[in-house]
C-alpha cells in the first residue's frame, strides 16, 4: 500500500454492498405493504422508522460511516442535535400559538 | 549569462509539490452534505407543521399520488447506490473499466428515475395540478399546501439528481483520463457521498407522499 492509502479504510469487499442493497430493497417492500393496511396514525410513524433504519444502512454502509474514524459520527451527531434544536424550537413555538 | 543546465530549469514545467489532501477533502464534503441535510431539513420541518394542521387533506393528496411510481423510483435509486459504492470499490482495486461501467450505470439509473418522474409530474399537470392552477386553487388548503410540499421538495430533490448524474461524468471523465485513480480517488469517493444524500433524502420523501395515505 502506497502514503496515499494510509488513513484510508481497509477495502470493502463488494458482497457486503449487495447485502446491504438486498436489505434496503426488503425494507422498501415492507414499508409499501405496511402502508396498505390502513394503520392511519401509525402509519406515518412505521413509514418513518423503516425509512430511518434505511438511512442509517445507507450512511453506515455505502457513505462509509462505518469504516471510517469516530470524528464523522461525531460531526453527524452535531447536526442531528442541531436539527433537534431547530425542531424543538419550531414546535415549542407552533404549539402554544 | 544562463548555462544550459539552467535555460533547462526555466523552460521546462516548473516543478511543484502537488497538494493532494483527501482526508481534508472529505471532510469537506461532509460538510457541505450537511448544509444539505438543513436545507431539506427545513422543508421537512415545514411538512411536520402543516401535517400537524392538515392530517386529513396530506391522507387525502397522498392517495392520490402512486405508490408504485414512487416504489418504482425507490428501487431504482436505491440500486443507483450500490452500483455508485461498488464503482469506487472497483476503482479501489484498479479496475478502471469495471469502475467506469458501474459508474455509467448509475448515470443511466439517474436518467430512469428523471424520466418517471416527468411522466408522473406530466400526468398531474394533465389534470390542472401544478401550484396556482385553477383546479389547485379550487380545492381546500390542506391539499393546496400538500401538493405544494410534493412540487417544492420532489422538484429540489429532482434537481439534486440531476446535478448529481452530471457531477458523476465529470468523474467518469476523470478517471478515464486517469487523473482519478485508485492512488488519488477522492473525486470519485466524494461524488459517491453527494449521490447517497441524494439517495438518503429519497428515503425519506417517498414515503411521506406516498404512503401516508
Amino acid at each position: 500500500m502506497s502514503a496515499h492509502h494510509q488513513d484510508q479504510h481497509p477495502l470493502v469487499p463488494y458482497r457486503v454492498y449487495v447485502v446491504v442493497w438486498a436489505a434496503l430493497l426488503a425494507l422498501t417492500a415492507i414499508t409499501v405493504g405496511v402502508s396498505y393496511l390502513d394503520l392511519n396514525h401509525v402509519a406515518i410513524l412505521s413509514a418513518l422508522l423503516i425509512a430511518t433504519v434505511k438511512g442509517s444502512l445507507v450512511l453506515m454502509y455505502f457513505m462509509h460511516i462505518r469504516f471510517e474514524k469516530p470524528l464523522y459520527v461525531f460531526m453527524i451527531l452535531a447536526v442531528m442535535a442541531t436539527y433537534g434544536i431547530f425542531i424543538g424550537l419550531t414546535f415549542s413555538d407552533y404549539s402554544y400559538r | 549569462m544562463s548555462s544550459p543546465a539552467q535555460a533547462a530549469v526555466v523552460d521546462g514545467p516548473v516543478p511543484y509539490a502537488e497538494h493532494y489532501d483527501p482526508v481534508a477533502g472529505k471532510i469537506g464534503m461532509w460538510l457541505f452534505l450537511f448544509t444539505e441535510v438543513l436545507l431539506f431539513g427545513t422543508l421537512f420541518i415545514a411538512y411536520a407543521v402543516y401535517l400537524n394542521e392538515h392530517r386529513w387533506y396530506f391522507q387525502e393528496g397522498s392517495h392520490h399520488l402512486d405508490k408504485l411510481i414512487g416504489a418504482t423510483n425507490t428501487i431504482i435509486l436505491l440500486t443507483s447506490s450500490l452500483t455508485m459504492a461498488m464503482a469506487i470499490a472497483a476503482l479501489e482495486r484498479a479496475r478502471k473499466m469495471r469502475s467506469l461501467a458501474l459508474a455509467a450505470v448509475t448515470v443511466l439509473c439517474a436518467l430512469a428515475f428523471l424520466v418517471i418522474k416527468s411522466f408522473e409530474w406530466g400526468e398531474k399537470f394533465a389534470h390542472d395540478i401544478y401550484p396556482n392552477s385553477a383546479t389547485m386553487l379550487a380545492k381546500p388548503l390542506g391539499e393546496q399546501i400538500f401538493y405544494g410540499l410534493y412540487f417544492t421538495m420532489t422538484g429540489l430533490h429532482a434537481l439534486h439528481v440531476i446535478i448529481g448524474g452530471l457531477v458523476i461524468l465529470l468523474a467518469m471523465g476523470l478517471v478515464w483520463k486517469g487523473k482519478v485513480g485508485p492512488e488519488r480517488i477522492g473525486f470519485l469517493e466524494n461524488t459517491g457521498l453527494y449521490w447517497h444524500l441524494v439517495d438518503l433524502v429519497w428515503i425519506f420523501l417517498f414515503p411521506l407522499f406516498c404512503l401516508i395515505g
